[in-house]
């Protein structure tokens, strides 16, 4: 009985003047409406410009690292064990590439639970001959069922089709600089020469755009047989496994521990890629410092109208005091008001908010290092649309917080005598 | 019927602006039930200042106060707000009724507040006081289409919803015309003799004043006759 009496002398007091009740709304609608169609399409860039690392990047990366021994014999002997030991022009040792027994570890990490997927991957170094001239370029051998479920290949085959990779036999993918320079359609015949000089003659079945321009004008991809083949070695040699997890915060966890168990190198995705984390926080925080500083605007103006309502209603608020209500509760009406404010303005925020963006995301976007979008990319996370009510809320109690102070401290004595 | 339903012991008050000034000095008195008592004095004399007091919205002063047997004084504000809500009902010189409001609602305001009938019984008893009062027409208009004693009418209406011990009034007349004022002075009288209401009017007409039960007459801050 109580509560409902409150809202419905809020109420009375809001639709007196609600023309001023209105543009205070209307100051919060506009500032949630921004801060949703800010951080929506901000995080949705964020997204796109992450994933076009991020989805190309495996969670933790294992291989072989060239470098010397961390123990040299010295140290192992016996006799020497009390010395100090200072050796000079250490070397790397013979180390291979080559991950050793590199089919039970896959088998072994498949089975982790934690795991999502792994894609074994050779990394070749090669010449292009293109006429007399060399053009230095790398050519992975992947697994392509795999890389398209765990990243995405497909999405960057630009043209051909990534599965002739398999189908047809000594095939390769060439990245789109690559191709440029080498002037190879599909279909045409690309003559390479391996680092231990042998010769090939490889069918392109398509061109790979990677958004990162530097990369497609090295990098090109074969299937895993077709490199093993043109390195002459044999079906089981891989240098780097590609693991992809369920939780990519879990990463240098595992990657630590694939280090210890494996005895192998392993590097985790926030250890190699610590810069785009970095960017993405800071872009975070400037849409959420832009938004947040339109609500502190739309609450000083809730502030200044709860103010100069309270100096207009001064003799309704002596006579609510007069007949019997406290203080608290004048104070709880004038709460209720800016809530009422903030509820109203929000939820049209919301609204507002959500048509923007999905407006943006309609707005065409076309560029050549990105061939999958299309349009601008907007990110719907539910978590915006909380925040934003939530600091709506927040930012209309705080700005009615101190009018309905006053108005709870009318004197109702003076009020009446002062007539 | 003769319980005391207000009591005033040794009430001083003092104004400290400009300099330090005694408004009040010593005042004692009761009201007992079904009392129609009036507060007159010269202007200055204090007499408002005692209502206030009185009424238990100011609470700056010495002395004690009793409503309805209960002591008053050093209540805190949130028990002294439900005490006048629930005990006393105010008429002032001004109608102050809210204009966001129909005459109805404005009625049922304290009502409401107190919460302690069902809604039906409270709008019942509105409609009765309003019929009794003669504004039953009035009951659905907003408070800005009626005349001064019309808005008076009301007042006393909303003053009387909860059933209060006592009614006080500052000056109900003050700002009427004389058939108003009649009009006012009557239904005051209409609620003594028919509800047994017990009523404390400040006035500083003569002539209201000599046609209630009892006249208290003020004059420097001290009663000197009553």
């Amino acid at each position: 009985m109580s509560k409902p009496l409150v809202i419905k002398i809020a109420y009375a007091l809001l639709m007196a003047r609600w023309k001023q009740t209105l543009v205070a709304a209307i100051g919060v609608t506009f500032s949630i409406t921004m801060f949703i169609a800010l951080l929506s399409f901000m995080t949705g860039l964020n997204k796109l410009l992450d994933g076009l690392v991020l989805n190309r990047t495996p969670h933790v990366r294992l291989f072989n690292e060239i470098r010397p021994d961390s123990i040299q014999p010295v140290q192992q002997a016996a006799e020497y064990k009390s010395h100090y030991h200072i050796i000079h022009s250490v070397k790397s040792g013979k180390s291979r590439q080559e991950i050793y027994n590199s089919g039970a570890i896959m088998q072994r990490i498949t089975q982790d639970p934690r795991v999502l997927g792994i894609a074994p991957k050779i990394t070749s170094q090669v010449f292009f001959n293109e006429g007399n001239l060399e053009i230095t370029g790398v050519v992975y051998g992947i697994d392509v069922e795999a890389e398209t479920r765990l990243f995405f290949f497909t999405d960057y085959v630009v043209k051909g089709q990534a599965s002739d990779l398999k189908n047809v036999a000594n095939s390769i993918i060439l990245g789109k600089g690559l191709a440029d320079k080498l002037l190879a359609d599909v279909g045409d015949v690309v003559q390479l020469t391996t680092s231990s000089g042998e010769q090939f003659r490889l069918k392109v079945v398509g061109h790979f755009q990677s958004g990162l321009q530097e990369l497609d004008k090295t990098q090109s991809f074969a299937s895993l047989n077709t490199v093993q083949k043109i390195m002459g070695k044999p079906n089981s040699y891989v240098t780097d496994i590609q693991v992809k997890l369920n939780d990519i915060n879990q990463a240098p966890k595992l990657a630590k521990e694939f280090n210890k168990v494996f005895e192998i190198d392993a590097e985790d995705i926030q250890t190699a890629n610590s810069q785009f984390e970095t960017g993405t926080s800071v872009r975070n925080i400037i849409s959420y410092a832009v938004g947040i500083t339109l609500l502190v605007v739309a609450g000083f103006g809730i502030y200044n109208i709860l103010n100069m309502m309270i100096y207009e209603k001064m003799d309704s608020i002596a006579i609510l005091k007069a007949t019997g209500f406290s203080g608290k509760y004048v104070n709880r009406i004038f709460i209720m008001i800016a809530l009422g404010i903030g509820i109203f303005g929000g939820l049209t925020g919301l609204l507002m908010g959500y048509l923007l963006s999905s407006l943006i995301d309609q707005i065409p976007f076309n560029t050549a290092a990105l061939p999958t979008v299309t349009t601008y990319p907007i990110n719907y996370n539910p978590v915006y649309y909380f925040i934003g009510s939530a600091f709506s809320l927040i930012t209309t109690y705080l700005a009615g917080y101190f009018p309905a102070k006053k108005a709870s401290r009318v004197d109702p004595v003076v009020i009446i005598r002062g007539k | 019927m003769n319980s005391v339903i207000l009591e005033a012991k040794h009430i001083y008050k003092q104004f400290y602006d400009p300099v330090k000034f005694d408004v009040l000095k010593d005042i004692n008195f009761q009201v007992k039930a079904g009392e129609f008592v009036s507060v007159i004095g010269k202007s200055g004399c204090g007499k408002s200042t005692l209502l206030y007091i009185l009424s238990t919205m100011d609470t700056d002063y010495q002395g004690e106060l009793y409503v309805d047997g209960k002591k008053m004084t050093g209540l805190k504000e949130k028990e002294l707000a439900a005490v006048r809500n629930e005990k006393i009902g105010f008429v002032f010189q001004f109608h102050y009724l809210l204009n966001e409001f129909t005459v109805l609602e404005n009625i049922l305001l304290p009502a409401r507040k107190l919460a302690k009938k069902p809604e039906a019984a409270l709008k019942d008893r509105a409609h009765f006081l309003l019929k009794t009062l003669d504004i039953s027409k009035l009951a659905e208009k907003n408070p800005r289409q009626l005349s001064g004693g019309e808005k008076q009418r009301v007042a006393i209406a909303r003053a009387m919803i909860n059933e209060p011990a006592i009614i006080m009034g500052d000056e109900p007349t003050g700002n009427l015309d004389k058939r108003n004022s009649e009009i006012v002075f009557s239904t005051f009288q209409q609620l003594a003799q028919e509800f047994n209401q017990s009523l404390l009017i400040v006035t500083h007409d003569p002539e209201f004043a000599e046609r209630t039960n009892r006249i208290i007459e003020m004059e420097d801050g001290r009663i000197i006759r009553q």
